[in-house]
């Protein structure tokens, strides 16, 4: 009997505590403006602006050779899609001045003895050089480059050569950039939302004077910690939602997994993510505070979830930092169900680092609000 | 100088002010006011809150435009002079902008450089101020570790500096304790005499404002009068009385319905008796003669001439506080009731340190059901520290604490359901409207979903929010938001009501409004705590406590305290400063031998 009416109270409390929140955040304009435009910009800049696939990289041409071998060389740069030529040079001394205003991204050098190796049938050198202040463009271009090159091969031996490689890329075909990062953002946006909100929600009662009326209340810690902790979490989970519905039905990525794996994942991790924003939200004094902490954890723990850069290129020490930081887990779950499909016993190992994180930070911070806050 | 008598350091003719708001219906803040202030003197402007006391200030200083009338400071028009102006004349707004990280000194050097004084004249500046605000043993002292009468002492210090003709004072002694204040205005009219200073000064304090040759009053943009305190006083004359509750009644069930009477404008508890003005000179209260209580005619104060000016200018009646309507009165109910009333309040040898500082040391005291027991003292003395282990905000260090039978030292959360707590600052969110306010905290304090919507329309009903109900609480205005906080205090039906200076910032017929509200809910038997810094409000309780440095100094009921100290006519100011200079005398005797 004592029992139900406490498990009744419990519930109620509760009830009325995340009702207040939210409420709290639905009336306020600047919050309403937070909770819906963060998708919709991240989503559409993701979308169009991030883009590691170039499109007609711009190329100086230096034909030593003046044969027709090399005019041939040259046209074929010139008929793919991927190059477009912007200038025609005597001398590779002249490629500097235009790799420095930025006009182009690679020259090539066609050397003057091209054409007289190739009738040898011996193998011609090119110089391609590339202007390396954006590494990863200047590789993707002299890849580029060198598919070429190697089509301009097989061409002349004319499909002779014993091996032809025909790569595919499976799951994303044609290598889109926003392939690979809206579902990673998918993860992303609800992180940055649930840990900012989770955050200020103790910090900003304080400033305006209302948490103690709140402490006064007979809602014990453990309610009004779980209170402030389910509003962030469901302002995620749509959040989430949000970008998941701009990926799929603006820009049409087929979704191939099952949405209970995609949801169960997005819990788990928005759970962690509630875990660090507690905790920052009990030690710090105003919210001017918390926006230190989150600026300073948030950053790191971008770079290192291999949203923008793979995990694996990272040295050793930072790969280990990285089974610290639940985006990675959730960017990697959430991609792998989103785009291969992947079920929920695939990315099953996913979920221990990030419950890890969530078993450690939930209960710090309920210990930290016990005798930090209270 | 008889001349001097003549000359006019602030003179507004039809000077109006309206502020236009987005969204909101304009307001008009001075309402074609005329004033004069003589050279040399004190002058007061007395108003409620919200009067427009701060808006003339500040249309003075010509930090604003005025929008219609004239305005001429020492001879010069305002807004065509307004460097003149300024470079004779120091403002010291109510939130003075004291550097709180640096020292005394530093405060003052830098308000001297803001000046452009020269290294010798601020070396005599400094040195006769100083010794005159009594800082002189603290130069090197951080401003932000000084008690709020210093402060105020050094922020007026600070706008002394440069040596003006006119000095402006915007409420110096709000929430400064009665010592401090005194202190102040001791300092005030020494500047005056000797130098020849004119000081415009505005407060809500009757008793200051009697101290200045002039006084203006001030309500809801208007002037209503303006005079020497003897003129204005002139206004009460033959209708103030004073009678005492009969045996066994306290003095606010009394003046709780005095002030109901028909024939009484205003009743305030004072000195063991209550102080009522008669509607009429001629006139009687109704409710004397049912209860064959005889009053004997009082000497009339300012605060008299105050409350009648206020009540001929308020358009509406007295606002009547909601609380069931009775049958009987509650002399009578009081009376009748005789019974032996259980603790609900046990403190025993209670004990808060900070670090080395002892914020509250060994107090011990019971507070009874149905009492209304006050916790006075100046800022610092341990007040707030006290307040926040008695409502579980605040962990004690050692004693015992036992709120409703519950000791708060392990079960928080089960007292928590038996308490009503009321902040200083309006704390409720203020994004909620007033209906979803009540109701998050009705929720809180675990009514049944089912009872929760009665309870919500019927609190409503009693604080007069009903119409309000669907009105942000950010929204609403001033008195409002007080009895909104009030309602969400007293939505769980608790036994025990915590109130933090609650009547801080109101005006005072507001202010009469609480009290009677306090009285009946002690009446119904809810227990009432409060902190205040208006002494004056010690009369309302029937016991109460005074603290300084953290040790309690008296308790006991506010008659008794009388007797004991053999000041049987004071008023609690003049008490309140007896007991804490007394107790200060022992301490230093003590550490000195």
């Amino acid at each position: 009997m004592q029992l139900t009416a406490g498990l009744r109270l419990f519930w109620q409390h509760l009830l009325f505590l995340c009702q207040k929140e939210m409420l709290a955040l639905i009336k306020d304009p600047r919050m309403r403006f937070m909770l819906i435009a963060p998708p919709i910009i991240q989503g559409l800049i993701f979308g169009y602006a991030a883009n590691y696939n170039l499109d007609k990289v711009p190329y100086a041409l230096v034909d030593e050779s003046h044969s027709s071998a090399s005019r041939e060389f040259a046209a074929h740069l010139d008929g793919s899609d991927s190059f477009q030529r912007v200038v025609t040079l005597d001398s590779p001394s002249q490629l500097a001045q235009y790799v420095d205003s930025g006009d182009i991204i690679m020259g090539i050098v066609i050397p003057r003895d091209f054409a007289a190796v190739l009738s040898r049938g011996g193998q011609a050198p090119v110089q391609i050089i590339t202007d390396g202040k954006n590494s990863s463009i200047a590789g993707i271009a002299s890849g580029y480059a060198g598919r070429v090159i190697a089509a301009w091969n097989q061409e002349r031996s004319g499909g002779r050569s014993g091996i032809s490689v025909v790569s595919r890329t499976w799951y994303n075909p044609n290598q889109l950039t926003k392939w690979n990062f809206l579902p990673g953002l998918i993860a992303m946006i609800s992180f940055v939302q649930v840990i900012l909100l989770s955050g200020m929600s103790i910090a900003k009662e304080r400033e305006q004077g209302t948490f103690d009326q709140l402490l006064v209340t007979p809602l014990s810690p453990p309610e009004i910690l779980i209170g402030k902790a389910l509003p962030p979490m469901l302002v995620g989970l749509f959040q989430s939602t949000a970008l998941f519905l701009i990926s799929l039905l603006w820009f049409q990525i087929p979704f191939n997994g099952s949405l209970a794996a995609l949801y169960l994942t997005l819990l788990i991790f928005v759970l962690s993510a509630t875990g660090i924003g507690l905790i920052i939200s009990s030690i710090s004094q105003n919210m001017q505070q918390v926006l230190v902490y989150v600026l300073v954890f948030l950053m790191p723990m971008i770079l290192l979830s291999g949203i923008a850069t793979p995990v694996d290129n990272m040295p050793e020490f930072l790969q280990l930092l990285t089974y610290m930081d639940p985006m990675r887990f959730a960017a990697d779950a959430v991609r792998r169900i989103y785009t291969e499909g992947a079920g929920l016993g695939e990315v099953a190992w996913d979920f221990v680092p990030m419950l890890a994180v969530a078993a450690v930070t939930l209960p710090v911070a309920g210990w930290l609000f016990r005798h930090k806050v209270l | 100088m008889p001349e001097a008598k003549t000359e006019l350091v602030i003179e507004a003719q039809g000077l109006t002010k309206i502020f236009t708001p987005k969204k909101l219906p304009q307001v008009t803040a001075l309402d074609s006011i005329s004033l004069q202030v003589p050279a040399g003197r004190l002058t007061a402007l007395v108003g409620p809150d919200g009067a427009g006391k701060t808006t003339l200030m500040r249309l003075i200083t010509g930090l604003m435009d005025r929008d219609a009338g004239s305005l001429r400071v020492v001879g010069l028009d305002v807004e065509e002079h307004t460097q003149a102006v300024q470079d004779v004349l120091s403002y010291m707004p109510q939130k003075f902008g004291l550097y709180e990280d640096l020292s005394i000194q530093e405060n003052l050097n830098l308000y001297a450089d803001l000046h452009g004084m020269s290294e010798e004249a601020r070396q005599v500046r400094f040195a006769y101020l100083l010794d005159l605000m009594g800082l002189s043993a603290f130069r090197g002292r951080i401003a932000g570790k000084l008690s709020g009468g210093m402060k105020q002492k050094l922020g007026l210090a600070c706008t002394l500096v440069s040596a003006p003709k006119l000095l402006l004072l915007d409420e110096p002694t709000a929430g400064v304790d009665p010592l401090s204040r005194r202190e102040l205005w001791s300092i005030l009219r020494q500047l005056v005499a000797r130098e020849q200073l004119s000081v415009f000064v505005s407060t809500a304090y009757m008793d200051e404002a009697a101290l200045c040759s002039l006084v203006y009053v001030l309500n809801q943009g208007r002037i209503l009068a303006g005079g020497t305190p003897g003129e204005l006083q002139d206004i009460a004359r033959g209708r103030c009385y004073r009678v005492a509750p009969p045996e066994g009644i306290p003095t606010r069930i009394l003046q709780c319905e005095l002030l109901e009477d028909a024939g009484v404008t205003d009743a305030v508890p004072v000195g063991g008796k209550v102080h009522f003005i008669l509607r009429e000179t001629q006139g009687k209260a109704g409710l004397l003669e049912r209860h064959r209580l005889t009053a004997e005619p009082a000497p009339e104060r300012l605060e008299d001439a105050f409350m009648i000016l206020l009540e001929r200018d308020s358009r509406k009646k007295r606002q009547q506080p909601g609380l069931d309507a009775r049958e009987q009165d509650l002399i009578s109910a009081f009376a009748a009731e005789k019974k032996a009333v259980p603790v609900d309040i046990e403190v025993r040898d209670l004990v808060r340190k900070f670090g080395d500082f002892t914020a509250v040391s060994h107090t011990s005291f019971q507070v009874r059901q149905g009492e209304v027991f006050g916790l006075l003292g100046p800022n610092g003395a341990g007040k707030t520290t006290t307040f926040r282990m008695l409502c579980g905000l605040l962990p004690a260090t050692s004693g015992e604490l036992r709120v409703a039978g519950v000791n708060l030292r392990r079960a928080v959360t089960k007292a928590r359901a038996n308490i009503g707590y009321v902040a200083q600052k309006f704390s409720l969110y203020e994004k909620l409207t007033v209906y979803e306010n009540l109701r998050f905290f009705g929720g809180a304090y675990g009514i049944p979903v089912g009872e929760l919507e009665n309870r919500i329309q019927e609190i409503m009903r009693e604080f007069h929010l009903t119409e309000r109900q669907a009105q942000a609480a950010e929204s609403l205005p001033g008195g409002y938001k007080q009895r909104l906080s009030m309602a969400a205090a007293l939505i769980h039906k608790p036994k025990i009501l915590f109130l933090d200076e609650p009547t801080s910032g109101i005006d005072p017929l507001a202010r009469r409004t609480f009290w009677q509200q306090i009285t009946r809910l002690a009446a119904g038997g809810t227990t009432i705590i409060i902190t205040t810094h208006f002494m004056d409000e010690a009369e309302y309780c029937d016991r109460m406590m005074i603290q300084d440095h953290g040790e309690l100094l008296i308790l006991g009921q506010p008659g008794d305290i009388r007797r004991r100290l053999q000041m049987p006519e004071a008023d609690m100011n003049e008490i309140f400063i007896a007991i804490v200079e007394k107790a200060r005398q022992q301490a230093k005797e003590e550490s000195g031998t």
